[in-house]
């Protein structure tokens, strides 16, 4: 065996069956007597509901029952929740409107769930769904972000459509920092509204076993345990020791697929009510009018520089869409996850966050790649280049001069930062993609007709979510730590029970490699288990690049308790004292001796605890048979990943298309367990947020209908959309875990939408804002020379 | 219903299809292969590319009635008797997949390529993958899988 897996590029355990076509995702699942469920959808945003009759697709062929809020009320099944309490600058806690998971008296947005068809095949049970006939009484929807204070509220009780009014930070000593400056630098920047586009739509299929009055439902989640937990709790749809969940192969998530929807809760609560599974596949459509959306931000920002460059406050006030209900992690995005982050990797005395988080008519608005991270990155990176552009500085210095420099660094806001080294990755970035002679690439375009421009973005996050007293005394209402298994067998290999979740990440591999580095068995002996609530520990699942950081090390915990049981046994056997005994390479070792066991025979030992020679049995007295270890793992503090990115664009002011010319990335992610799965993670998140900056946009026109509900409409980024990626990294380990790990997963998709934004503003010469299409950017070129013309 | 009698990853079949049965679904219900993925309901995203009298094609935007008589190979039907393809193999070698969702799709679109071009340039190679959506890679290893292959076929 390899001295050390950690850190080694190896090749994925669960490549294979993916690549021959034996991937098992939820649509995948045929069950006996399976039937086949069909949502109805609001196809008005704003509505209340006067009746439904089903009257008619009930007695359809095939059909088996048409479910709606009724029934669900007899069943006292309980609807969605927000899962985070924050409370408003006055003291009030967030405005939470019922969120029933099928609509009762009024729907919210277009795809908002009305009714359930259920039939004995699929086509019956569209056929069927064309029979119900909901009566609406249309009002007028709600759609801008930055109207919703000033419409009419949505939902009753709810004033303004005001959710909360949040801040975060020293609001008179930013006045004051604000007061004395040189130079104030403002803008205005909406950050738009995204898609996640998990290539696997949605899926649940709901079986109820009367025998053992055990409901399982197989569904497409980030993370079962959690949505076990709240759809017992909180939706009473069966209790959870009963309640099993199976998240098998997952085909993305993006944070798409962290929380329970409404088509879960209704698909598992149908199938123990009709006592036959329920199977459910969202249609692609359907998912851009129901996933929940990601970012939608307007902000207004501006920042206070001294004339030697020194930024000494910042003023932050964002309005947040929250869409037309609160969905689970949709109140801690734009706060907690946002607000901290606005400081970016500057050492700025003084700051105010102010956070308006308001109801609309559109799909309810959640945790997206980096959440709350992008909105605070793109905010401050594009704010810092307009200052710097403002104060007559080159941007890279600028950036440079206001860097954090000492740590740990105590931020004015919330955070500790541990480690990090922020002119090294920059440096390291500016070098690698050959900044200093910019201009003369400049030029070279210019003489094509071309224009060039070059961005940057830095960025810091807040991974490894997280701590629990931390998160719990901001609201949360779980803590955030981690669990983890080994179950070593008595033929020697082991099965690692995770309550993370993998759907792209590649856990089966990294984990192995922790678990063979850690305890000198074959990657091949290690099999990671995880997705399904009846085979491991309870855990919170993978978001906020916490897996590694957070469930990583509670399997390297458990794997050292593994080795501390095991030098017992091996002192035992091999009559030596457990405190001499050393563990190397899967061996337990008498030092200055010939006398060693391997871990496979001390595993073989502790399940077949019978006579070995002169020992009558190999576990010392008090020790327990059986070879299995359960850690948690709850850290001290978040990590913080972080790193420069350096794009450069080229623009065809003929067509306005831009074309992404170079892109380069310095990430400091800590230690790096497998650098080709991490390289990977970064071009997916970069793909994403170039995605952001230039071609996506999920949009919604006055009545509140989703122009943008296909791959026709809206602009995935394919293939030919990108340069090839320069990748690098610098590394400061992580203090807050054992495996100095920092988390990796966010980072493309956080730093990118301003380097490419600073890079595109750079090339035309005036603002324009995301996605920066042909079309935008090429009236943007227009608007310019007009202006140019008339003043002239 | 009409019946069709197609070669599926070299075996003989003969089925019962409803007319508006689409390849796709009578590949992933009818014979229960469900390697090949449906992504969307617009033909855009090419995680249902199967091979067609060896062309790659998009089953979503075929009926099966329409494939009668055709010789039909499917992502599990790629690797042989085993022994994984060239291309497999070089998705594996270069990460070109993470989730796996867009991976059978992208993997026969590939394949086909290659039978066009021996060896394609990036530009080449990202250009024919157009019509293939992976929300996860990034797409800069699958090209580079797609070119490792290249050399080895
Ligand atoms: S399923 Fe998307 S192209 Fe066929
Ligand atoms: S690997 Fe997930 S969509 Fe391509």
């Amino acid at each position: 065996m390899a001295a050390s897996m950690i850190g080694s590029k190896v090749e994925r355990k669960e490549d294979k069956k993916f690549l021959t076509g034996k991937g098992r995702y939820t649509a995948d699942i045929t069950l006996a007597n399976q039937t086949f469920a069909y949502f109805i959808r609001s196809p008005h945003a704003r509505a209340k509901i006067k009746n439904i009759d089903t009257s008619k697709a009930k007695k359809a062929s095939g059909v088996i029952d048409v479910l709606t809020a009724k029934e669900l009320n007899e069943d006292k099944i309980g609807g969605l929740i927000a899962g985070w309490k924050i409370v408003s600058k006055d003291g009030t806690d967030m405005k939470i409107p019922p969120h029933p998971a099928l609509a009762s008296d009024s729907v919210n947005y277009v795809g908002d769930h009305v009714a359930l068809v259920v039939a004995e095949t699929l086509q019956q049970a569209r056929d069927a769904a064309e029979l119900v006939k909901v009566d609406y009484k249309v009002l007028k929807a709600v759609v801008n972000t930055g109207d919703a204070m000033n419409s009419e509220s949505i939902h009753d009780g709810i004033d303004k459509n005001l959710s909360f009014d949040w801040e975060l930070g020293d609001k008179a000593k930013t006045d004051e920092a604000f007061s004395s400056a040189d130079k104030i630098v403002k803008m205005t920047l909406t950050n738009n509204r995204l898609v996640p586009n998990a290539m696997e739509p949605r899926a649940s299929i709901g079986d109820f076993n009367p025998s053992s009055e055990e409901l399982t439902l197989y569904t497409t989640s980030q993370n079962p345990h959690l949505s076990r937990l709240v759809m017992s709790a909180f939706n009473a749809i069966h209790p959870e020791h009963k309640f099993r969940i199976v998240a098998p192969d997952v085909g993305g998530g993006f944070g798409s697929k962290i929380y329970p929807y409404a088509e879960d809760v209704v698909v598992a609560w149908a199938a123990k009510r009709l006592q036959r599974p329920v199977k459910w596949v969202c249609e692609r459509t359907d998912s851009f009018l129901s996933d929940c959306h990601g970012r939608d931000h307007i902000t207004n920002c501006e920042l206070a520089i001294k004339n030697d460059g020194t930024v000494t406050g910042l003023k932050v006030d964002t309005i947040a869409n929250l869409g037309g209900y609160a969905s689970l992690f949709a109140t801690v995005t734009p706060t907690y996850l946002y607000g901290p982050l606005v400081l970016g990797l500057y050492n700025i005395a003084s700051a105010y966050c102010n956070v308006k988080a308001v109801y609309t008519n559109t799909a309810p608005v959640d945790a997206y790649r980096g959440a709350g991270r992008p909105e605070a990155t793109y905010m401050i990176e594009r704010l810092m280049d307009k200052a710097a552009k403002e104060m007559g500085m080159d941007r890279a210095e600028f950036r440079k001069k206001n860097f954090i420099r000492q740590f740990p660094h105590q931020q004015c806001l919330v955070h500790n930062i541990d480690s990090g080294d922020y002119e090294a990755h920059f440096n390291k970035a500016l070098e690698l993609s050959d900044y200093s002679n910019f201009e003369k690439r400049k030029a070279e375009s210019a003489a094509k007709g071309k224009l060039r421009g070059i961005g940057f973005s830095t960025y810091i996050e807040a991974c490894g979510i997280a701590p629990s007293a931390a998160v719990m005394s901001l609201g949360a209402g779980v803590g955030l730590w981690e669990s983890a298994e080994i179950r070593f067998n008595a033929t020697g290999n082991i099965s690692v029970m995770t309550g993370t979740h993998s759907h792209g990440q590649s856990h089966d591999t990294t984990f192995a490699q922790i678990v063979a580095d850690k305890l000198g068995v074959p990657m091949e002996n290690i099999d990671l288990v995880h997705g399904d609530t009846d085979k491991g520990p309870f855990g919170m699942g993978t978001y906020g690049s916490r897996s590694l950081a957070v469930g990583g090390t509670a399997i390297a915990k458990a794997c050292d308790k593994i080795v501390e049981k095991g030098k017992k046994v091996a002192a035992h056997m091999l009559e030596a004292n457990p405190d001499e005994i050393e563990f190397k390479d899967g061996e337990f070792i008498v030092p200055n001796s010939n006398k060693k066991k391997t871990i496979g025979e001390i595993a073989f030992a502790c399940y077949l605890p019978g006579t070995y020679g002169e020992i009558k049995s190999p576990l010392p007295e008090g020790v327990e048979p059986g070879l299995k270890e359960t850690a948690f793992y709850d850290p001290v503090n978040f990590s913080f990943p972080a790193g420069s990115h350096v794009c450069e664009v080229e623009v065809d002011p003929t067509t306005g298309e831009t074309k992404v010319d170079t892109y380069t990335c310095v990430d400091d992610f800590g230690n790096l367990i497998n650098p080709m799965i991490v390289e990977g993670q970064i071009h997916g998140g970069l793909a994403q947020g170039i995605g952001q900056a230039l071609y996506e946009n999920a949009y919604y026109d006055e009545t509140g209908q989703l122009v943008t509900a296909s791959y026709m409409d809206y602009t995935m980024p394919r293939a030919d959309n990108f340069p090839e990626f320069r990748i690098d990294y610098t590394c400061t380990p992580a203090t807050s875990n054992p495996l100095g790990v920092k988390g990796c997963g966010e980072a493309g998709a956080i730093a990118s939408p301003p380097a490419v934004m600073n890079a595109v503003i750079d090339a035309i010469g005036t603002e324009v804002s995301m996605p920066a299409t042909s079309e935008k950017v090429w009236k943007a070129l227009k608007d310019k020379s007009d202006t140019k013309k008339k003043a002239a | 219903m009409k019946s069709i009698n197609l070669t599926i990853n070299g075996k003989k079949i003969s089925k019962e299809v409803e007319d508006y049965t689409l390849l796709s679904t009578f590949i992933r219900e009818n014979l229960n292969l469900t390697g090949t993925h449906i992504g969307c309901d617009t033909s855009q995203c090419g995680a249902c590319v199967v091979h067609v009298d060896g062309k790659s094609m998009k089953s979503c935007a075929l009926l099966a009635a329409d494939v009668n008589g055709a010789k039909v190979t499917t992502i599990e039907g790629l690797a042989d008797n085993g022994k994984l393809h060239p291309m497999q193999e070089a998705f594996k070698k270069h990460h070109g997949l993470q989730c796996g969702y867009c991976t059978p799709g992208m993997v026969m679109s590939a394949v086909d390529l290659l039978k066009n071009k021996k060896n394609p340039s990036d530009k080449e190679i990202r250009e024919w993958l157009e019509g293939n959506i992976c929300r996860c890679t990034g797409y800069q290893n699958i090209v580079a899988a797609v070119k490792d292959a290249a050399s080895k076929m």
